[in-house]
């Protein structure tokens, strides 16, 4: 693998597949779409394999000067690496989601998705400060046309709404990198992650970027995009916003906002805590009185969201690690919510709960992917999102206890109402005919929930393959935050740490370092 | 005195008004029918004109060696900048013209007038004059020779009310601005004691009495005027309006190269001095430029007015770079320039191409919608052109927005950048309004007439450099920009 720029291959290839869609036929086009989508995930694979964990910061690094300004410079580190893999794992379920849903301009369509997927991977990549605010900002314009072009009845509203929200969000942030980039005379996201910068500007650069990532994440109350981009986007669109993008908020706080500015983080993680603890308690009511039922997942959306942000602002390794990994199982868990949701609206072309009832009868299989991801969502232990939500608390609790009390409750208003919805929609009588006769699910369907399915449950059994490869990154940025780490109301008194990580076995004993220091805690 | 040299520093005006005044010989024996080849002819003497340009570009000329005519007029990079652009602007609208007016969009005429050419050339030749003066007169002169041209351009459809409307609005407008700046010219000579650009400098040096800053205010709100900044920009919906649109997409690109690099040159190099004087006016005219253009354009149905809007708009985040007062500053408001030509040029071309089967001209939302189904390579370009305005990365536009707002930000201009950035949203709206239109909504199905090859080689060219290709052209770009700016500073 020396020498091949495998992040530039893995935007190229859906490059040139969004290309070629734009010219080809409708089945063409799937088929290109799938293809490249498959073997970007395929690159991805092989980018994951030939990570060394414990090896350098920054791997796969590829560096350009290209334009006046800008240098094309990218590279990973465990972080990037597993928000990549979440997207090009996402990227071919997409595709399969939209085989037969979409019918009117499939090519357009599909290249908007390839282009889609360009842009996220140069996202989570870019180490050059313009670089990742051109990709940043570049979605707009796929994700405009995705939800304008192929969403539901109020589809203008909602692209509008979703469109401006964000263009304003991150049009502040490009202020404030110009600033930093004339303080620090460098561009470079790394050297940025380690520079300084005066305490009083660190104030207003952290308010700018928040402006941005706080629209993407989106916390309480600028989260109103939200359910109204989610609902009219096409199923696909939803699995990738809600996916992807929202992650993009969440990463825009771990890579910039905590490392670059971490006295500012510190004192205004008051603000996140109260916007975070608002969003749990009510945007979770909100969720449990919706008829819609993508409203309903777009709201626990912004409730799981709100505990990525208090995890991060817990300024410990078991916040920040939680938050990562809330991010990844709320990716793949509302993603495979959304296309459940899918599956039966495209039988029924209705999201509204009430018109649905008993599909455990007639739909078995899907009912049965449908309770696995309801428990995930919820956060069961053995699935992906307890792991996430344990982490994340136990983090914000050593930092404190009022704020892990008030978003425990996100975990029980979320079962309240995931097992409601669950309830409503697949147990109970038949009481719609037409619901009655849907048929259960095909084969494609299989396809895209399986492997969902798998990682959900590998996450939450082992969650070990996904927490090695950022463990050294979060390290880093705990090192990097220790010092300006606002004082814990917990008082906790630690007790004897024991000998070896949780996780080892005898024979890793000497190698396992990362793995020791993480059960210290 | 040896006229040599000055002659050899305004050859390619020479060649252009050769050129314009044999045309005017053909067209008083030719007549009408002739058209089509003058305009040919034209765009080469255009293009030969450019062709003189080159050297100077590409090593940078400044200093004593590019005074004419005893210091007249200044020949230097900054000028030889402006002046590529606007023939480069100018060789666009005579592209476009003779499709559409032989056309049913020209209304009952139905026929390229002659002298449409002639006029071209002869703003031309009044706009190169503008931006290479050096003195007040020379700087009046050119910019009647270009405004009284640009009077008939607008009017040039006789028989339509609107075109008419149109020259007459621009004219009394025009003749009212000629005035204030020649209020503020005769202020200014009278508190100096000189027209010459350095003769009036070095009397606004130190102290400066309340009548030479009336001078100063009057000389910029009259080139305000000229650039259509807000509160100078009433007539310009007016006149994008009702004027044939080959001359609406002149108007918005080559006249407004001309007056803003004039309204550079005079705030720096004459009113340079005193920056304290101006630097405020232009940062609330660039502020009030970048909002009120936004606003207005947000009720628009008419898709000139709204170019016309956002041509305001733009002008705003132009004027931004003039506001930071450095070399940086001009050197990103030169590079927005010519980025800010090819998107309105490429918009405006998009416009001309929106036709029914008989040749007429749609240009109401009402008619483009679902323009995407009908007419999807029209309809790409024209979704490319919007971002690009709204200054979406990756689209050049996005790259001409940043090196504006880097200069203002690192020229310490934060809070002001912020607020002008925060207002860009608010155009943006109306952009994504026009993808809103073309993509999501049901077709009308009126555009489906033919357009013709010209048309498509100037909107895919167009199309091509603002496209994220165009940021291969940055380097060359932000070169020159940066050598025309520098000539500019060179007298300070």
């Amino acid at each position: 693998m020396e020498g091949l720029p495998i992040l530039t291959v893995m935007m190229l290839v859906p490059l040139a597949g969004a290309l070629a869609c734009l010219f080809a036929g409708a089945n063409a086009a799937r088929w290109i779409a799938l293809g490249a989508t498959l073997v970007t995930f395929g690159f991805g694979i092989v980018l994951w394999s030939n990570y060394q964990i414990g090896g350098p910061q920054w791997q796969f690094t590829e560096k350009a000067d290209l334009f006046a300004g800008f240098s094309y410079a990218l590279g990973i580190d465990g972080i990037a690496l597993l928000l990549i893999m979440l997207s090009v794992f996402l990227m071919p379920i997409c595709i399969l989601a939209s085989w037969d849903a979409i019918q009117k301009r499939v090519g357009e369509y599909m290249a908007a998705f390839l282009f889609m997927e360009v842009l996220m991977i140069g996202t989570f990549a870019a180490q050059d400060l313009f670089l990742f605010y051109v990709f940043f900002e570049a979605g707009l314009i796929p994700m405009y046309l995705i939800i304008g072009v192929w969403g539901g009845d109020n589809r203008i509203y909602a692209s509008y709404k979703f469109f401006l929200y964000t263009l304003l969000g991150s049009v502040l942030m490009l202020i404030a990198m110009f600033w930093m980039v004339a303080e620090a005379g460098t561009s470079d996201i790394p050297t940025l992650m380690q520079y300084n910068f005066p305490a009083e500007a660190q104030t207003w650069l952290w308010l700018a970027f928040f402006a941005s990532f706080a629209v993407k994440v989106p916390m309480w109350p600028l989260h109103t995009w939200l359910p109204d981009a989610h609902v009219q986007a096409p199923t696909a669109g939803s699995v990738i916003l809600a996916g992807v993008l929202l992650k993009l908020g969440g990463y825009g706080f771990i890579r910039f906002s905590l490392p670059m500015f971490p006295d500012a983080s510190a004192d205004f993680a008051w603000l996140v805590f109260i916007l975070s603890m608002i969003a749990v308690v009510y945007t979770s009511l909100v969720a449990l009185v919706q008829a819609d039922m993508k409203k309903l997942i777009a709201y626990s959306s912004v409730a799981h969201m709100a505990i990525v942000t208090v995890g991060l602002f817990a300024f410990n390794v078991q916040g920040l690690e939680g938050a990562m990994i809330i991010m990844l199982s709320h990716g793949l868990v509302s993603g495979a919510l959304f296309l459940c949701v899918g599956v039966i609206y495209d039988r029924l072309h209705t999201r509204e709960i009430a018109r649905y009832g008993g599909l455990a009868i007639n739909m078995p299989y899907y009912a049965l992917f449908f309770l696995l991801f309801t428990m995930a969502s919820i956060g069961l232990p053995g699935t992906s999102g307890f792991v996430g939500e344990f982490l994340s608390l136990a983090g914000i609790y050593q930092t404190s206890s009022l704020v892990a009390l008030v978003s425990t409750t996100g975990i029980i208003l979320g079962a309240a109402y995931m097992l409601y919805l669950y309830r409503r929609v697949a147990f109970g009588g038949q009481t719609n005919e037409d619901a009655a006769a849907m048929g259960d699910i095909t084969a494609r369907e299989w396809v895209m929930m399986a492997p969902i399915a798998a990682v959900v449950l590998w996450m939450g059994v082992y969650p070990e393959s996904f927490l090695a490869p950022m463990r050294a990154d979060i390290a880093v940025l705990d090192a990097r935050l220790a010092a300006a780490a606002p004082a814990s109301d917990a008082q906790l008194a630690p007790g004897t740490p024991r000998a070896e990580a949780a996780n080892a076995l005898p024979q890793h004993e000497n190698t396992d370092h990362a793995g020791a220091k993480e059960g210290a805690h | 005195m040896d006229f040599a040299p000055s002659f050899a520093l305004v050859a390619p005006e020479l060649l252009l008004i050769g050129a314009g005044l044999a045309l005017l010989l053909v067209a008083a024996w030719g007549g009408d029918k002739v058209a089509r080849p003058m305009a040919i002819a034209a765009a080469a003497a255009l293009f030969g004109a450019g062709f003189m340009l080159v050297p100077g570009l590409h090593f940078g000329t400044d200093g004593p060696a590019t005074l004419a005519f005893g210091g007249l007029l200044k020949v230097d990079s900054f000028a030889l900048f402006a002046k590529a652009l606007i023939y480069l602007a100018a060789i666009g609208a005579l592209m476009v013209a003779p499709a559409f007016f032989t056309s049913a969009a020209a209304g009952t005429e139905r026929v390229m007038r002659a002298e449409y050419p002639v006029l071209v050339l002869f703003a031309t030749v009044g706009m190169s004059i503008m931006v290479s003066a050096n003195d007040f007169m020379s700087l009046y002169l050119g910019l009647e020779l270009n405004s009284l041209s640009a009077y008939v351009l607008a009017a040039i459809l006789r028989r339509d009310a609107r075109s008419g409307e149109a020259g007459l609005k621009y004219f009394v407008l025009g003749a009212l601005a000629s005035g204030i700046l020649l209020y503020g010219m005769s202020l200014l000579y009278g508190f100096t004691g000189g027209t010459a650009f350095t003769a009036v400098r070095a009397g606004l040096t130190g102290e400066m009495g309340t009548g030479a800053l009336f001078g100063v205010i009057f000389v910029l709100a009259g080139l305000a005027f000229k650039i259509s900044a807000v509160p100078f920009h009433m007539w310009t919906p007016d006149v994008y309006e009702g004027a044939p649109t080959p001359v609406t997409a002149f108007f918005a690109t080559a006249p407004k190269v001309a007056a803003v690099a004039l309204t550079a040159r005079v705030a720096f190099e004459v009113f340079g001095a005193q920056v304290a004087a101006w630097q405020q006016i232009v940062m609330f005219t660039a502020l009030a430029s970048i909002i009120f253009g936004a606003l207005g354009a947000i009720g628009q149905e008419n898709l000139k007015r709204l170019l016309a809007y956002s041509s305001i708009n733009n002008i705003g985040f132009i004027l931004l770079g003039l506001a930071v007062a450095n070399q940086t500053g001009a050197a990103a408001m030169l590079v927005y320039l010519f980025i800010y030509v090819a998107m309105s040029l490429g918009s405006f071309v998009a416009l001309l191409m929106l036709r029914g089967e008989d040749g007429a001209l749609y240009e109401t939302f009402a008619d483009i919608r679902g323009l995407s189904v009908t007419r999807p390579a029209i309809a790409w370009a024209l979704l490319l052109f919007m971002f690009s305005l709204a200054g979406i990365p990756p689209l050049l536009g996005f790259y001409s927005k940043f090196v504006v707002f880097q200069a203002t930000v690192e020229a310490g201009l934060i809070a002001f950048g912020a607020i002008a950035i925060a207002a860009s949203v608010i155009g943006a709206f109306y952009y994504i309004k026009f993808v809103k239109v073309m993509f999501f909504d049901e077709p009308a199905g009126v555009v489906t007439g033919k357009s013709e090859t010209g048309h498509w080689a100037l909107l895919g060219l167009t199309a091509l450099i603002i496209s994220p290709i165009g940021y291969l052209l940055t380097p060359s770009l932000t070169d020159l920009a940066d050598k025309a700016a520098a000539s500019l500073f060179l007298a300070v």
